[in-house]
């Protein structure tokens, strides 16, 4: 089980791969993956760069909080997930979530809910920086 | 006889700086810990918090030592 909070640019195969290898080979069937990248575009505007907040402590807390329920919900083996925070360009990675589980359905499924979980409950805030300059607070998430 | 106040994104920006926490004296809910730190009387219904890092709704009570942190929705993934 891990929380990653990366300052920097990460690499979404290399952190897969990481995890994949702590677990002992054979031991799983089925790896899935989302990533969510930044775009240069929101609500109608050109987006040049975005700053993530975080309060720390809750972020963690609340993360862990997610894949032990994931743990205890779905039959699987491990997760992993992988949040930026400080500032981040287009084109950046911002989140992974990675499940692996012996068999496809219980993956698919717990790595949708850990980023449905993630998003409604982790304590993170976007700042965006326009092509103008301006800056503004996302106020809330797409839907989906 | 204290309470530790956070406050995150837009709500920090927005209210002075400096407040970090307020005294329990006489305090019952989140509600009133928002009251006694902005000196305002309502806290805005889009505003989220939490107590001592879990999610709490603004009627749940507090107490001496606890820490209080006010935010608005989050918006990260």
């Amino acid at each position: 089980m891990s929380v990653q909070l990366e300052a920097d640019s990460f690499d979404p195969a290399v952190e897969i791969a990481r995890f994949e290898a702590t677990l002992p080979a054979g031991s799983f069937g089925a790896t899935a993956s989302f990533v969510g990248t930044m775009r240069h575009h929101n609500e109608g505007d050109t987006v040049t760069a975005m700053t993530l907040e975080h309060y720390p402590e809750m972020t963690e807390k609340q993360l862990q909080g997610v894949i032990d329920e994931a743990k205890s919900r779905w039959d699987i083996i491990d997760a992993l997930i992988v949040h930026r925070v400080g500032d981040i360009l287009p084109g950046n990675p911002i989140v992974l979530t990675a499940v692996c589980s012996a068999h496809r359905a219980a993956a698919f499924d717990a790595c949708r809910f850990l980023m449905e979980a993630l998003k409604s409950r982790a304590t993170f805030w976007k700042k965006e920086t326009l092509a103008s300059g301006e800056t503004r607070w996302v106020e809330k998430n797409t839907p989906g | 006889m204290a309470i530790k106040v956070k406050f995150f994104a837009s709500l920090r920006e927005q209210l002075p700086e400096g407040i970090n926490q307020v005294d329990a004296d006489g305090i019952e809910t989140i509600s009133d810990v928002w009251e006694r730190a902005t000196s305002t009387q309502l806290m805005p219904s889009h505003v989220l918090c939490s107590v001592n890092l879990e999610h709490r709704e603004p009627h749940e009570s507090v107490s001496d030592g606890d820490e209080v942190a006010f935010f608005p929705p989050v918006t990260g993934g």
